[in-house]
């Protein structure tokens, strides 16, 4: 039965492999689902079908099965604006997991013979503990404050980092020693609180900006418990597919650093709201406005465009009235382009989604560095709920907090529209010159109504 | 236990992951998170061996059982929304 069970995880981790291999590209991003599927399907099986399962047991298994569908469908039907939402959440449920297991893994290896940890075995158990509650904890600060639940700016406070890092050494500390000596097994409910206490105080500074990195951290985590609880239970499949996740959301932080031009140390211990308070002095100077009509106008004349889509187009769900307008440009033979900034929304490949839902096609979705180039040559840019990732600041401004960040070089083209509620500086609260430029009309209002406004005009004209 | 080679499994198919995460276009980062989070529901094996086994006191077993339905509905949850996601990337259509 063993050989089985071995053939089923190795069938199971090529079909992973494959899976993501086939994520990259859409046109195969199907087939690479379909093959995740399988490869869950036969891990679970494999698993199923070993002899240390009581026949008595199954029931309950299948029971919780049932019970973890049960809340699984409803959550897949959540608006997409909402998905960063969901993902949060459902890193909590897999460090929950993880975290869970680990606990009956520890308190099993004492009331059952024949099962005493090894060092190895007790410092991977600690890791497991460790990651999978503090991604619990921390994923679900996450998706509190993104479903606004919480308050979403971050939260500081005098000795911060100074408390949060005690907390982590500590914990760390207890682990090094439970993994000296197994004995000291009142240790172990300390590493569970610290890892959860940990897990809450982490997020607590981090705002709506940085969740994209975040997300992607706990992403990580999440796959690194699963590897920490394979080294425990010497399971290959546990090892590998967690490290695939693990990967993954090391890529995704990886690229979201490099977005902002920010170091892991800086978006986890640098508060990014802490910094700008320097940068609010900058003078007021006048802007001007435009009316939809007037915008509309000018868009006819135009003949290539460029939407630059930001976060607040999937607050106010405007992504459908974008649509509306892409094919009003279209019609007139306009080219149009969206310009999507990696870090634009709160996770990775957000705008993407919400514009492929509004089902524009997805080659028109351009990435930062392809666009930029062309920027001079476009006639006219809408701004859409971006801020910060069309600041110029971030090239020519050094004591700005976001400078040195690579933005979307709006600036350039001929003529800007920037769709905003008011004047009000975005999250990380910086001023943005571009909104001052002589080439920018503002167009005050609800990006949706705008946008739809916007439309209208144009199909008037 | 033979931890050195556990060791080595988990390295190169951290080199492997690496290398194929790489390459997903940017189009499909969220798609890709929400496959990824159902694919770290890999815990599900775990928590069927914990809950599976005969022990001597029940609460091993109900936290497996916790452990298995947080699991699955990430499972399901995950691959469900993925394809919801993939379904919506279209390419231009022609003549349009």
């Amino acid at each position: 039965m063993d050989t089985y069970i071995h053939i089923a995880y190795l069938i199971s981790t090529a079909l992973f492999i494959l899976s993501l291999k086939w994520m990259n590209d859409p046109q195969t991003a199907r087939r690479g689902l379909i093959a995740g599927v399988a490869a869950m399907l036969v891990a679970v099986l494999g698993t199923a079908l070993n002899p240390a399962i009581a026949a008595a047991n199954y029931k309950w298994i299948i029971l919780a099965v049932l019970i973890g569908t049960v809340i699984g469908v409803p959550l897949s039907w959540v608006p997409l604006t909402a998905v960063p939402q969901r993902t949060a959440l459902s890193h909590a449920f897999g460090g929950l997991a993880a975290g869970l297991v680990g606990v009956a893994e520890f308190y099993l290896s004492f009331t059952e013979s024949g099962h005493q940890l090894s060092h190895f075995s007790s410092s991977a158990l600690c890791a497991e503990v460790l990651l999978g509650f503090l991604t619990f904890t921390g994923s679900l600060m996450a998706a509190g404050k993104l479903q606004e639940i919480l308050p979403t700016r971050p939260i500081t406070y005098k000795g911060q980092n100074f408390i949060n890092i005690s907390l982590l050494t500590l914990a760390i500390i207890c682990c090094v020693i439970l993994t000296v000596d197994t004995r000291y097994t009142f240790i172990f409910p300390v590493i569970i609180f610290l890892a959860l206490l940990f897990g809450i105080l982490l997020i607590l500074p981090i705002g709506g900006a940085d969740m994209p990195t975040v997300i992607s951290i706990l992403n990580a985590y999440a796959g690194l418990s699963a590897v920490a609880m394979g080294f425990v239970m010497d399971n290959k499949l546990l090892i590998t597919a967690g490290a695939l996740d693990g990967s993954s959301g090391f890529i995704l932080s990886i690229i979201m650093c490099k977005a902002m031009n920010r170091s892991f140390a800086n978006i986890l211990f640098g508060a990014f709201g802490k910094v700008q308070a320097s940068a609010a002095g900058v003078e007021k100077k006048s802007v001007r406005n435009a009316t939809p009509e007037d915008a509309a106008q000018i868009m006819e004349q135009a003949n290539l465009v460029v939407i630059v889509p930001g976060y607040g187009m999937a607050v106010a769900q405007a992504q459908h009235r974008v649509r509306e307008l892409y094919d009003q440009l279209i019609k007139r033979g306009i080219t149009v382009k969206f310009a999507i900034h990696p870090v634009a929304g709160r996770m990775p490949g957000h705008m993407n989604v919400l514009l492929a839902e509004a089902d524009i096609p997805y080659t028109d979705l351009v990435e930062m560095d392809d666009i930029n180039p062309e920027m001079p040559q476009v006639d006219v840019v809408l701004v859409v709920g971006a801020n910060d990732v069309v600041n110029p600041a971030a090239r020519t401004d050094k004591s700005s907090p976001i400078y040195g960040m690579p933005i979307i070089d709006a600036d350039k083209a001929k003529t800007v529209f920037a769709i905003k509620r008011s004047m009000n500086p975005g999250f990380a609260g910086i001023e943005n010159a571009l909104y001052y430029a002589d080439k920018t009309l503002m167009v005050f209002g609800d990006a949706k109504a705008v946008v739809g406004d916007l439309a209208k005009c144009l199909s008037k004209l | 236990m033979d931890y050195i080679s556990t060791i080595f499994v988990f390295m190169l198919a951290t080199f492997v992951g690496l290398e194929v995460i790489r390459r997903v276009s940017r189009l499909l980062h969220t798609p890709l998170m929400s496959l990824t989070n159902a694919i770290s529901a890999i815990a599900v094996v775990g928590s069927i061996l914990i809950a599976g086994q005969q022990h001597a006191e029940y609460k091993f077993n109900i936290l497996g059982m916790i452990a298995i339905a947080a699991s699955v509905s990430n499972i399901v949850s995950g691959f469900l929304i993925t394809n919801r996601m993939l379904k919506m990337f279209k390419k231009r259509e022609d003549g349009k």
